[in-house]
């Protein structure tokens, strides 16, 4: 079996399948917030917070923000992989990449829980 | 290798079928929205922090530039969206002959046209 070390689950067929069941989540939490927005065009501070601010949204929200750096680590491994061909650039490139999305990933649980 | 082998990168002689455009622009929009995650968890952040803040976030939110900054990431992220929901229907088995594909990308191209013309005037 071909395995490549630095793909998120190092297997081509589950990184196929986190892509796909990330996407979908992402899909319906950015079509919820979007449609929030545009069902609420008076919207002020106070209840615009409160959506933040309930469990649920809190909980729906961290989860999003992992899937966004599941997905993301795929997509980008995938786009990086297919062009960068000089094996230890792309080595550098993909840490940075993680690195990058990591740091995004727990900001947002730091904006996410703290609100 | 023989060094008078045809070559052929005259970029007006490759055709782009619009699945390779679908596709690229697939790619190009998930890197748009990778490379502005930042900003926008910046925006989210000063949004929750407090009403002043909310407030002076209000104040960046309608210069000219960020309303730009911000209908790129949208479109971005609503092909990146239309064209993923292609895939998924494709992996279903649905769609995957030739001209459905073709088909197909054209329906995601101009439904994504549409959808971010429309998130513009909503945005202005």
């Amino acid at each position: 079996m071909v395995t490549n070390v630095t793909s998120l689950t190092g297997n081509g067929l589950r990184d196929w399948l986190v892509q796909r069941i990330t996407a979908i989540y992402i899909g319906v939490y950015v079509l919820f917030l979007l449609g929030y927005l545009i069902i609420s065009p008076s919207i002020n501070f106070t209840q615009w917070h409160h959506l933040f601010s309930c469990l649920w949204m809190q909980v729906a929200s961290i989860i999003a923000i992992f899937s966004i750096l599941l997905h993301a680590w795929v997509g980008i491994w995938t786009v990086t992989t297919d062009y960068i061909k000089a094996t230890k650039l792309r080595i550098i490139i993909q840490s940075l990449v993680l690195l990058y999305l990591s740091s995004l990933f727990v900001w947002g649980i730091h904006i996410f829980w703290g609100a | 290798m023989n060094k008078n082998r045809p070559v052929n990168l005259e970029l007006g002689t490759l055709k782009f079928p619009p699945m390779a455009i679908a596709s690229i622009l697939h790619r190009i929009s998930g890197i748009v929205i990778f490379l502005l995650l930042p900003l926008m968890l910046y925006f989210l952040e000063q949004s929750l922090i407090s009403k002043q803040n909310y407030q002076a976030l209000l104040g960046v939110l309608a210069m000219p530039l960020i309303k730009l900054v911000i209908w790129g990431f949208l479109a971005a992220t609503i092909y990146h969206l239309f064209a993923g929901i292609r895939h998924i229907i494709m992996d279903f088995g649905v769609g995957e002959t030739v001209e459905a594909g073709r088909m197909s990308s054209i329906i995601v191209i101009v439904a994504a046209v549409v959808a971010i013309l429309l998130l513009g005037v909503w945005i202005w």
